[in-house]
């Protein structure tokens, strides 16, 4: 360990650097942050071991160790719930609200970060609130919207994926522009007012310039926008029938019944998180930077 | 405009320009510019803009076009339909074309909040029970967030792993995350009381019941807390990055031990970070409708039934749409109420701190 230059200054006790903690807070901190981390990793631990485990170890009583490993789960679990069924839903639901929302956003704060225009705090404001307002709020009157506009019109809106993209492309929106508009400002204005002089229209220098520039953070907001889509369930248990069910409502009513095949379900579980899970830890630097601007700002 | 010289050609920017400082300038300065500049056309008797800018002026308008009436026909249109629905007798006779069902004023409001009738008395215990959630949960989320934030403010080894492994509980979709937990509390075969009654011998050899009854509402707790602290702590965690180094160095210098360092320096650094924080896990938590759902299904226990699950329950099951707005009118009501004065008690020291 490097010698401080300061130690003299502390007296003979502080041969650490300035910023090195003593050992009772560093014992502290091994403490707090292990049983911490085991209760953060509790759930995936289950979730992980119970998918492996045969039947009997999940019906009887709990236990740490399995008493033999298969991956009989991951295969049953497929005639156990229509799960191809949910999977393909929720792919085509999440997939089609990440590309709409990704590019409506794209244009919104494009026009926020770089035009003055009137009522520009307006539309921030407005469409950063309905990001606070619960779900429950909109969501009967939405679900009457949707059985009204279909039988007025004859277009089967409610039950079908189309309502439910609509709606959820909404939900990532608000927090999609918020978290574009700070990485589109931070773009130097110069290089698309430069392509604009050049001959682009704004759309091009948008495209050309912004937008490749902005690449991590489109990408940051295009997972932000499929995990929200991903994971709903409240509109989906309402919005959704036996051939539009999605993962989250699908499963959420089997593991709910009587009797269920526990290492079924948690195989399920771990399958459909992975790929966000995996997305979110990969881009975690460019979503962290974007979910934390507003607050700390 | 100036006519700036091309220094690059479209398309290649110059690398180390993007993100990295990203949230500088942000929204706050680029709106009060846009202020200004509202004002000064407002002083100008609102007449036409310079010809120059005519062009450009409804362009920015036709970019926000998609975003603004997705909001509007998703979210407030629908807001302000709640709000004529409360007034109105909207029982499943009429879900297929809520126009014809009758006004009765105020009497869904009645209803709601009479609590010597059982509609009201559900209620009112509903948002007791809320309240309480809300309070504890965000208590707990805060506390541990802000603890393991500070704890993985200075680096050592293994911090990255571990501040990606706490980011798992936000990242995994609720639904998995709350199913895992239901297995976990399941009375015969769950793990929660394979350890308390059969490895730690509390509670005797009589396996308590998690998901039904008083005990629900621990169960509920506990999967909150799991699933919000990590936003708690990322929210912390970059507060903290914004702290220059030299403040703690000056301060070890001036021999702060490190808790003094945390005392003196850190928490109070935090003082707007945490207005914010504070208000987003009390919005999200009271209006929490998955932890609940995903646990107990469309009938949450009375011990854990959180006021949006009951308005769930009382419109989806009952079908009774009216009184249903009619709470969540109120609960809008009483959202806007406490955001307000939560605002104006924390914002007046922050105002003048912006001002100087």
């Amino acid at each position: 360990m490097p010698a401080s230059t300061h130690s003299s200054r502390g007296g003979g006790r502080r041969t650490r650097g300035p910023l090195d903690p003593p050992a009772s807070f560093r014992a502290l901190r091994a403490v707090f942050l292990t049983v911490l981390a085991a209760f953060t990793l509790l759930p995936v631990f289950v979730m992980v071991t119970s998918s492996l485990k045969p039947l009997q170890d999940v019906a009887g009583g709990f236990r740490w160790i399995p008493s033999g490993l298969t991956l009989r789960p991951y295969t049953d679990i497929w005639h156990t719930v229509p799960l191809a069924k949910y999977l393909v839903n929720s792919l085509i639901v999440a997939g089609t609200a990440t590309v709409a929302s990704v590019v409506i956003a794209v244009f919104a704060a494009y026009a926020v970060s770089r035009h003055r225009f009137r009522g520009k705090r307006l539309f921030t404001l407005t469409v950063l609130s309905t990001q606070m307002f619960p779900g429950i709020l909109f969501l009967l009157p939405l679900f009457l919207i949707f059985v009204n506009v279909g039988n007025a019109t004859g277009i089967a809106l409610y039950g079908s994926r189309g309502a439910l993209i609509l709606t959820y492309l909404t939900f990532s929106l608000p927090f999609s522009i918020w978290m574009l508009i700070g990485y589109f400002d931070s773009v130097p204005r110069d290089l698309d007012e430069a392509a604009t002089v050049d001959g682009c229209g704004p759309l091009g220098a948008l495209f050309r310039v912004v937008v490749p520039a902005a690449v991590p953070g489109i990408v940051a907001v295009a997972v932000y926008a499929f995990m929200t889509a991903w994971g709903e369930v409240l509109f989906a248990s309402v919005m959704t029938n036996d051939a539009t069910r999605t993962l989250a409502v699908g499963l959420q009513g089997y593991s709910t019944q009587n009797d269920v095949y526990w290492n079924q379900i948690m195989a399920a579980s771990l399958v459909v998180s992975i790929p966000v899970v995996a997305g979110f830890l990969l881009l975690q630097k460019y979503l962290v930077a974007g979910l934390t601007a507003g607050a700390v700002k | 405009m100036t006519s700036a010289p091309m220094t690059s050609a479209p398309g290649t920017v110059p690398p180390g320009t993007a993100p990295q400082s990203a949230p500088t300038a942000g929204p706050t300065a680029a709106g009060r510019t846009g202020g200004g500049v509202a004002a000064r056309l407002r002083r100008s008797g609102g007449g036409p803009r310079r010809p120059g800018r005519a062009r450009r002026g409804a362009l920015p308008y036709l970019l926000l076009l998609p975003a603004l009436l997705l909001e509007l026909l998703v979210h407030l249109v629908p807001m302000v339909m709640g709000i004529l629905m409360s007034f109105r007798k909207l029982t499943q006779f009429f879900i297929q074309d809520w126009s014809r069902a009758p006004w009765t004023g105020f009497d869904n409001y009645e209803l709601a909040v009479d609590v010597n009738r059982p509609v009201g008395k559900a209620l009112l215990d509903s948002f007791l029970t809320t309240c309480l959630f809300t309070f504890l949960s965000v208590a707990l989320c805060w506390l541990l967030g802000t603890a393991a934030a500070v704890f993985t403010q200075h680096s050592f080894r293994g911090r990255g792993l571990l501040r990606a492994l706490f980011f798992v509980p936000y990242a995994l979709p609720a639904y998995a995350a709350v199913i895992t937990w239901a297995f976990m509390f399941q009375r015969d075969n769950g793990l929660v009381n394979h350890v308390i009654h059969d490895q730690l011998g509390l509670g005797g050899a009589e396996h308590t019941f998690w998901l039904i009854g008083d005990n629900s509402f621990w169960a509920m707790l506990t999967v909150s807390v799991w699933k919000s602290w990590p936003f708690a702590f990322l929210i912390v965690t970059a507060a903290l990055q914004n702290i220059p180094r030299d403040l703690y160095e000056a301060a070890a210098l001036d021999g702060a031990g490190v808790w003094q360092q945390i005392r003196r320096i850190t928490l109070p650094s935090l003082g707007p970070v945490n207005q914010v924080l504070v208000l987003v896990l009390f919005l999200w938590t009271f209006n929490d409708f998955n932890t609940p759902f995903l646990l107990f299904g469309r009938s949450a226990p009375e011990a854990a039934d959180l006021v949006s699950v009951h308005i769930y329950q009382s419109s989806f099951v009952t079908w009774n749409f009216g009184t249903g707005s009619a709470m969540s009118v109120l609960l809008l009501l009483f959202l806007l109420l406490v955001t307000a004065a939560y605002l104006l008690l924390t914002g007046r020291g922050r105002k003048d701190a912006d001002a100087r």
